[in-house]
């Protein structure tokens, strides 16, 4: 019996990248783009990560995840706000001191609203598919429109820490020191997302209930609470890739949620429903693809991930890394 | 009833969806020994071991699990009160290696380290090819292997009653054998069985006492000693002839 792991798909990303080389004309234009492909691919999976849990978990189709990028923002905007002299100064470590009580704040209150919405909105039509669209997709208009009331509905300036601004130069190649960051985040929420699944019993619990929730509970243990656990967490990561997007963005409109929801779903769904590696990977496709693609042919940025994902889905109809009995 | 019983069904009704499965079951399992539960395809045997477990639940009648009344609870609380339940598709977490399955089993245990030693040895004794896989992903294993990792799933930790679905559907004969050979070690161990299965040859190198069903009932119950000695009647309930 091998021990095999499926290594093919990990190779999708190197062989974008090189592909990508000698069509961008320089190296450093290519690190540049790579670096940014791979910033906004983090980001993206953070965002993701919840949603794929939530969907391999719990079978629920929840369209109402944008709600809680969005709020993630907006709270982070308050809150950085409140926080001008920090977020003014030159020194990083003073705009780092505002932007993680910011991401908190936006994990709390993405995370307490997640709580609400899992009981009143989504537990009344679980396993009804056709049902969880409708209603939470309802559940994200009301979502935005109460960000109005909160916040305005008008754009929202949310600008970069001042020492988070402009970039480095290694070489010829300007990195994003945001962009860094923004890897930085979520190589630790991809680390500690990949110790909580694969060396706790808490992730054992939930790698089970993917693949088999009846088998679960026929072992003595209540997925319901589980289940609502994992909503929380997932509310609170998009929350947290709120901020991040925002930042990256640098403007914040209610239906940032909604705008960002089709990137997160076609994330999910090269990555494999459920599987976290998989939303890892599928983000960093997804985010290399785009900037490839938004500097060779920017007519087709829209279509970039689309065509990404119709491509790998003909490969591999179950995503690149599909969760077994799903 | 006998008090002597461990598991009870009075009456049991089953409706899923528009069907109505089970049709007024009622059921004994006594206490420390391997019951039987016999029948044609879709005479409601899979039915009666779900809704046991919560997974259906009666809309009529009564199921009563060492004299508390289970009917409404729900799975988990069933599984806590130590029923342990091996479905026929065997449940296995196949992404999951042998032992990650083995420690979700142990409800007790944060990891294989905390699974108790002595009772880990007896099952390693019991169904070699769990040890000998231990750090592989379960989906490898074979049906035999998988079905040996889903019985020893049911009882890493002391349970009550096992309640297991046709585990010698579709393995080979010398699997049989094997898998016998371990029920037989179980029944020893005085755990109490409820078992249902296709294979007669099985049912009777093992069954204490046997109940057959038909169309959402239970039309014989018995000991085993006596079915198997009739074959008029395992004729006339399972169409049998031997």
């Amino acid at each position: 019996m091998k021990l095999d792991f499926d290594w093919k798909p990990l190779l999708l990303a190197p062989i974008l990248a090189l592909v990508a080389l000698p069509l961008t004309g320089s190296v450093s234009t290519w690190l540049t783009l790579t670096v940014a492909g791979l910033a906004m691919g983090m980001i993206i999976f953070i965002i993701a990560s919840g949603l794929t849990l939530v969907f391999g978990l719990m079978d629920v189709l929840n369209f109402g995840h944008g709600v809680f990028i969005a709020l993630g923002a907006f709270v982070a905007s308050s809150v950085l706000g409140l926080m001008g002299d920090w977020t003014g100064s030159g020194e990083l470590w003073r705009n780092l001191v505002a932007v993680f009580p910011a991401m908190l704040a936006a994990m709390a209150v993405a995370g307490a609203i997640g709580l609400a919405f899992e009981r009143f909105i989504v537990r009344p039509v679980y396993g009804q598919h056709l049902k969880q669209i409708l209603i939470t997709m309802g559940g994200m208009i009301i979502g935005e429109e109460l960000i109005k009331v909160i916040w305005g509905p008008a754009q929202i300036p949310l600008p970069l820490p001042e020492a988070l601004r402009g970039s480095l130069l290694v070489g010829d190649a300007a990195i994003s020191k945001y962009r860094l960051l923004a890897v930085a985040v979520g190589v630790v929420v991809f680390g500690v997302l990949a110790w909580t699944l694969g060396r706790t019993k808490i992730g054992l619990l939930i790698r089970a209930g993917v693949q088999d929730r009846e088998m679960v509970e026929s072992l003595g243990y209540r997925i319901g609470r589980l289940f609502v656990g994992v909503f929380v967490v997932g509310s609170a990561l998009a929350g947290l890739g709120g901020v991040m997007w925002g930042l990256f963005q640098q403007n914040l409109v209610p239906q940032m949620g909604a705008q960002v929801n089709v990137l997160i779903f076609i994330v999910i769904i090269i990555g494999g429903l459920g599987s976290t590696g998989g939303a890892l990977l599928g983000a960093l496709l997804v985010g290399l693809m785009t900037n490839y693609i938004g500097f060779l042919l920017p007519t087709l940025t829209q279509f970039a991930s689309i065509f990404l994902m119709v491509a790998v889905l003909l490969w591999r109809p179950q995503g690149v890394y599909p969760v077994a009995n799903r | 009833m006998s008090t002597d019983n461990l598991l009870t069904l009075e009456g049991v009704q089953t409706h899923i969806g528009a069907y109505h499965i089970l049709h007024g079951v009622d059921l004994a399992v006594p206490k420390g020994q391997l019951t039987m539960l016999l029948g044609r395809n879709g005479a409601g045997k899979t039915t009666t071991l779900r809704t046991i477990m919560g997974l259906w639940h009666a809309s009529q009648g009564r199921v009563q699990f060492a004299g508390k009344d289970i009917t409404a609870l729900h799975t988990p609380q069933i599984a806590e009160l130590g029923v342990a339940y091996v479905p026929e598709n065997m449940g296995i977490f196949s992404d999951l290696t042998v032992k990650e399955n083995m420690v979700l089993a142990a409800r007790s245990a944060k990891n294989a380290d905390a699974i108790d030693d002595t009772r880990l040895k007896w099952i390693f004794k019991l169904f070699p090819a769990v040890e000998k896989f231990w750090n592989h992903p379960a989906g490898k294993l074979s049906g035999g292997q998988k079905q040996m990792l889903a019985v020893s799933r049911a009882i890493v930790e002391p349970r009550q009653l096992l309640i297991i679905d046709e585990p010698s559907k579709g393995l080979a004969p010398v699997m049989i054998n094997n898998m016998i050979e371990a029920f037989g070690e179980l029944k020893r161990s005085g755990v109490t069985i409820l078992l249902v299965e296709q294979n007669i040859h099985f049912a009777q190198r093992l069954g204490d006492t046997v109940a057959v069903m038909d169309n959402g009932r239970v039309v014989h119950s018995g000991s085993m000693a006596a079915f198997s000695a009739d074959a008029q009647l395992q004729q006339s309930l399972l169409g049998l002839a031997l």
